[in-house]
């Protein structure tokens, strides 16, 4: 054979000696480590990831509830001060009725107290007349009446006296 | 695409090994000349020393720039020798032992077991020091910055660990693929950085070694059937959807099959190494055989566009043995057979098939 593809014993013995050496150091002195940083550095990182994926949507739902929350606010804002208008509007139709009324009332009262004191006044006034009648119907009675133009003089001085008022 | 690119390499390296260096032996015959083939594969083979260049001719003994290396060897009966590589330069004769093209051998003809620090077991301790130097650089840079972003020398290797655990690991074992992570990562990181030192001038050609890739490749073999599960041997023993008759074909094509997936991680990634060099190599040498200078600016576009190619060869062949391995252990520990090759797509691609139907 060549000495080419002749592999040499010694060769051989150094070269599995060396690189069996080698491996074991290397293996239990370069790889544990590194491999095991990398994975631990991979999993750090991929926890991460999935950290801030999660956070992400918790915020998405939160953003989502205070939506939620504003619009109800909103809604319960918009039929609060419907319901405070109505109530108002309700309020000021019935004050509004109600001095309708009391005033309605009122004139009708003052109109009945004005007919009474009229009707008073006006019985009164028949009264006087009636009365005065009778008294100047008296005195002239009482004075004999002799003659017209004394009578009439009479009458006038009576007249005089009397105040239509 | 990834069974395409693999089939590609297999098929492309293949012949590059099978015809490059028959050309250049039959030129060592020839002494007094240059021999292309000699320097080729002096500088793709192993040696006992480091030897860098040469200042003068070879042949009146110019002065070697040398870094000497130690001889282990070990003969029955006389027992274990160690000493300077230097002892032996220029075929001299010590301790009863001698170099004959860089194969040591007993002056008296006895078994010699060489176990020497050659230029490529110096090479694997270099690169043994430095994957441990940059890998504990890396791990401590997690301790230091740990749950931060990667800085520096990390983030550089961080790419390339994470490509290896989620593209290869995950997909070709599945939800097993952490138990064997260490090893995947260790022979991606070991085969790239050596494809790229066998790069370095005047360095050694490891990953183009046959014996360093038979190991690597053993490594693999047994890995693979260390965690074979009941699926993997009923897969060889009796094959889904074949009749019963012809087993007694099916079990040994199966049983070899085994053998032969390792067999080509060697294969492949010794010849892609190899045949890289040999092409570099080979377009340098055309200086040398033209004796000219002229032919320079030539070798030199061929020689550099070659060398970027290998970047490419060095970093694609640590994946394709990295994936192939991958795959391999996935198909042993896959709990269903249900796709021909036993890569983590092959749903998808079954599907996508189906529905192209």
């Amino acid at each position: 054979m060549p000495p080419l593809v002749t592999p040499e014993l010694g060769l051989i013995f150094w070269q599995l000696v060396i690189f069996l050496i080698v491996l074991f150091l290397l293996a239990k002195f370069a790889w544990k480590p590194i491999l095991t940083s990398l994975k631990q550095r991979e999993d750090s990182i991929e926890g991460a990831l999935r950290m801030a994926d999660q956070a992400k949507l918790e915020m998405q739902e939160l953003r989502a509830g205070n939506e939620k929350l504003l619009a109800d606010a909103r809604l319960e804002r918009d039929r609060i001060i419907k319901e405070a208008t109505t109530l108002a509007n309700q309020l000021i139709e019935q004050a509004k009725n109600k001095a309708n009324e009391e005033g309605g009332r009122m004139i009708v009262q003052a109109r009945e107290a004005i007919q009474n004191e009229k009707n008073a006044a006006l019985a009164e006034v028949k009264n006087t007349a009636a009365q005065l009648s009778i008294d100047i119907a008296e005195r002239i009675l009482r004075r004999e009446l002799t003659d017209t133009d004394s009578q009439k003089e009479l009458v006038n001085s009576y007249l005089k006296d009397v105040k239509l008022n | 695409m990834k069974r395409l690119l693999i089939a590609l390499f297999c098929i492309l390296s293949l012949p590059v090994f099978a015809q490059e260096p028959t050309p250049t032996i039959e030129e060592a015959t020839d002494s007094e000349a240059f021999s292309p083939g000699e320097m080729i594969l002096h500088h793709i083979g192993d040696a006992h020393e480091w030897h860098f260049a040469t200042i003068g001719d070879e042949a009146e003994h110019g002065t070697h720039i040398t870094i000497p290396l130690p001889i282990i060897a070990y003969q029955p009966g006389k027992g274990l020798s160690v000493f300077s590589s230097s002892n032996l330069a220029e075929g001299k004769v010590y301790n009863g032992l001698k170099l004959e093209h860089e194969h040591l051998e007993a002056e008296d003809g006895g078994k010699v077991y060489d176990f020497s620090i050659t230029k490529n077991v110096a090479s694997l301790l270099l690169s043994a020091a430095l994957l441990l130097g940059i890998f504990f650089t890396v791990a401590s840079g997690y301790k230091k910055n740990h749950g931060g972003a990667p800085r520096g020398v990390q983030s550089f290797f961080e790419v390339l660990i994470v490509f290896i655990r989620d593209e290869v690991g995950k997909k070709a074992i599945g939800p097993k693929y952490e138990r064997y992570m260490p090893y995947l990562l260790t022979i991606f990181f070991f085969i790239w950085f050596n494809n790229l030192l066998g790069l370095m001038p005047g360095a050694a050609n490891l990953t183009g070694n046959i014996a360093v890739t038979m190991t690597l490749a053993l490594m693999t073999l047994l890995i693979t059937l260390a965690s074979s599960n009941k699926n993997y041997w009923a897969h060889i023993f009796a094959t889904p959807g074949v009749p019963k008759a012809l087993l007694p074909i099916m079990i040994p094509v199966e049983l070899i099959g085994v053998l032969v997936k390792p067999f080509s991680l060697m294969v492949r990634l010794f010849a892609n190494i190899t045949a890289g060099h040999i092409v570099i190599l080979s377009f340098i040498s055309l200086i040398f055989i033209f004796k000219s200078v002229l032919i320079s600016p030539v070798s030199l576009a061929f020689g550099l566009f070659i060398n970027v190619l290998e970047l490419l060869v060095a970093i694609l062949q640590a994946y394709i043995f990295t994936l192939l391995t991958a795959m391999y252990i996935g198909g042993a520990v896959e709990d269903h057979h249900d796709a021909d090759l036993q890569i983590g797509g092959g749903h998808q691609a079954d599907e996508a098939h189906a529905h192209g139907h």
